[in-house]
């Protein structure tokens, strides 16, 4: 059992969503980087998502990849990620990876996974990572004892829903929409019925991503979700922010107000 | 020697599971095409009456004295329509979209070959069409930007990342994320994600079927060598395919070694790069030791790529063919050779296999006889070439 999987047990016996922040690795640089972690984390946030920042993000949109960007162009490596997981994990909030699979490939598999655990983490989000390509990853993941998270999508089929679930743990990600990720004025309907064919192939809980970034929305998906994720919307406020104090409060402020969504949608 | 999209330990998929979806729906569709007589005939009738196949076959006599006498005969893929082998895999890519009720397709391109022949199946068949292409391509290939407006096509600067290829690709597959229910990704190599390796190989190997024959009725025997140059590799793969089996027919790629594999500043990506994940499936990859991909580096921006489709880098392993880098100004000179010795201007990829072939010629001698895949003509590398070789425009 990991921390993720007894903090969403926990959101479950509260009845509400769990919120979950997404943030990459040195950004908006290392050590503004675990301040952020830390000012999600007394906000209210339930789960931290480290971004493993990545050259070729096909699954991000463009303030996720600007992010990205500023992260590699300062230098972050594995060492770097590594380190804010274990900096959120310091904080008492499920910490879990977010990566593309080159790098753990390249990192070594096993050894990616040990890191994972032996730096406080849950689990890690495997965005292009296929269960067809993943017996590997499995082996290492139950090895380890951590959530091996994937994304579904509204246009998996059934069968397949299935078939991924199977091998996930922690939660399902659902992917709110087809597309890639950023803020967007509505979540899509797609992710209510999605939710539900979830349900009916397994008791895992489920946390919606992509497009979040209000308490609004964070409210509507908590009606019906079992975890919030929300990333591009921190990102654009430390991107935007004219200083990083200003930043780190702009954060802050955006993480009460999720925090305070995720508790009114039921 | 495959099983379900992969090549050894190459291939497979690594894509967001939102376009597996797409990809199983394409994959039916192209083994259902494969078997089906109506699809064979329409696409063989096309290469007919549009693309201009079957390609013919020059021999290279005076280029040939620089070879070590060995006989070198040039399969012309550069006389097809758009110029480059490129028509082949558009044509059966826009057929199948056609039969998977889809109206739009996206397309990438780097120097402009491919988004030029997609723009042209595009407007042969009433499809919307737009082309992914890096920032700083659309200012090295202004003209083909200009060529692939006036066939209809939307042209999308990438300006994310490095501003290339590699980047046009992800800019691509974003697309497809979102619009994958009415729009086909018309991938231009033997890359990506299953099936896009086996479905552009299977679309481009009737270069190597009619270069076998043509070969065997012109010379009585199979060729020593087949060479061809290697980006992506798909008219590599197009001009192999049919030799595969022929295990006494040498097949040799020519990489793009840049300022030399030694400088970091290159394309060889078997030679100079390693095993990894990039844009959807495992091969060899230029990547750091964090897994990052690293910008490549090539005069000639067809090869320009920090990745390989999978089956080369099969190939590779199993030692059924070699690769080997050729330096920017090896293939400059052997452009410049065939131009004055033959009257033929190569596209400056296509120069990169010619160089091989120079040296194969020599190691080999008289008695050889060499086939290379003459992929593209050099009409869009006119100013590039002009700007190396000094000539005032």
């Amino acid at each position: 059992m990991t921390q993720l999987d007894s903090v969403m047990a926990k959101v479950r016996s509260e009845n509400r969503a769990a919120l979950i922040a997404y943030i990459p690795a040195g950004f908006p640089s290392k050590a503004g980087c675990a301040k952020a972690i830390k000012a999600l984390a007394a906000a209210g946030v339930d789960a931290i998502e480290i971004g493993f920042p990545y050259s070729d993000p096909v699954m991000d949109g463009p303030v996720i990849q600007e992010a990205a960007d500023i992260s590699l162009k300062a230098g972050t490596n594995a060492a770097d990620v590594f380190e804010a997981l274990y900096v959120a994990a310091s904080t008492g909030v499920a910490a879990v990876v977010m990566t593309y699979w080159n790098p753990i490939a390249r990192y070594g598999v096993e050894k990616f996974a040990q890191s994972i655990v032996d730096n406080g983490g849950s689990g890690v989000i495997t965005p292009d990572l296929t269960i067809e390509e993943s017996d590997s990853w499995i082996a290492a993941t139950k090895k380890s004892g951590i959530n091996p998270i994937y994304v579904v999508a509204p246009s998996t089929k059934d069968e397949r829903l299935k078939n991924v679930t199977a091998k996930t743990g922690g939660f399902v990600y659902a992917a709110s929409m087809m597309g890639v990720t950023g803020s967007r004025d509505a979540v899509a309907s797609t992710a209510n019925e999605l939710v539900a064919r979830v349900r009916t192939v397994t008791d895992l809980p489920i946390s919606v991503g992509l497009g979040v970034s209000t308490r609004e929305q964070a409210k509507s998906l908590a009606a019906y979700a079992d975890g919030v994720i929300v990333g591009s919307a921190f990102i654009k406020l430390l991107l935007d922010a004219p200083s990083e104090q200003e930043g780190l409060d702009a954060i802050t402020h955006l993480a009460k107000e999720l925090a305070l969504g995720v508790r009114e949608g039921r | 020697m495959t099983t379900e999209g992969h090549f050894g330990e190459y291939g497979g998929r690594f894509v967001p599971e939102a376009l597996i979806g797409a990809l199983e729906e394409l994959e039916a569709a192209h083994n259902a095409a494969q078997k089906d007589p109506s699809f064979i005939a329409e696409l063989a009738e096309l290469h007919r009456t549009y693309t201009g196949r079957p390609s013919i076959i020059t021999e290279a006599k005076r280029f040939a004295e620089h070879a070590g006498g060995a006989r070198v005969f040039l399969k012309r893929e550069d006389l097809n329509h758009t110029g480059s082998h490129k028509i082949n895999n558009v044509l059966g890519q826009a057929l199948l979209t056609k039969r998977m009720g889809k109206k739009r397709i996206i397309a990438e391109t780097g120097a402009g070959q491919h988004g030029v022949a997609s723009a042209t199946a595009a407007a042969l068949m009433g499809l919307d069409c737009v082309v992914y292409m890096g920032e700083e391509d659309t200012r090295r290939q202004a003209l083909n930007v200009a060529r692939m407006k006036l066939l209809g096509a939307q042209v999308v600067p990438v300006t994310s990342g490095s501003k290339t290829l590699k980047d046009a690709i992800n800019e691509a597959m974003r697309d497809w994320v979102t619009n994958v229910a009415d729009t086909h990704y018309m991938l231009g190599t033997v890359a990506g994600p299953h099936p896009f390796p086996t479905m552009v190989r299977d679309f481009h190997k009737i270069i190597g079927n009619e270069a076998r024959e043509q070969m065997l009725a012109l010379t009585g025997r199979l060729p020593d060598a087949v060479l061809a140059c290697v980006g992506g590799g798909s008219n590599a793969i197009g001009i192999f395919n049919a030799f595969i089996p022929d295990a006494g027919v040498r097949l040799i790629g020519l990489e793009a070694g840049g300022d030399g594999v030694e400088t970091g500043r290159h394309a060889a990506t078997i030679t100079g790069g390693s095993p990894g994940v990039l844009h959807g499936t495992r091969s060899y990859v230029l990547q750091d030791e964090n897994g990052q991909t690293v910008e490549s580096h090539s005069i000639s921006a067809g090869l320009d790529y920090p990745g390989v489709g999978p089956e080369h880098a099969y190939l590779h392993d199993i030692g059924r063919a070699e690769y080997r880098a050729i330096n920017d100004d090896a293939a400059m000179a052997a452009f410049e050779l065939l131009c004055k010795t033959e009257g033929i201007i190569p596209a400056i990829e296509t120069a990169h296999g010619l160089a091989g072939v120079l040296i194969i010629g020599k190691e080999l001698g008289p008695s050889a006889n060499l086939l290379i895949n003459l992929s593209g003509r050099g009409d869009k590398d006119v100013q590039t070439a002009a700007e190396y070789f000094g000539i005032p425009l």
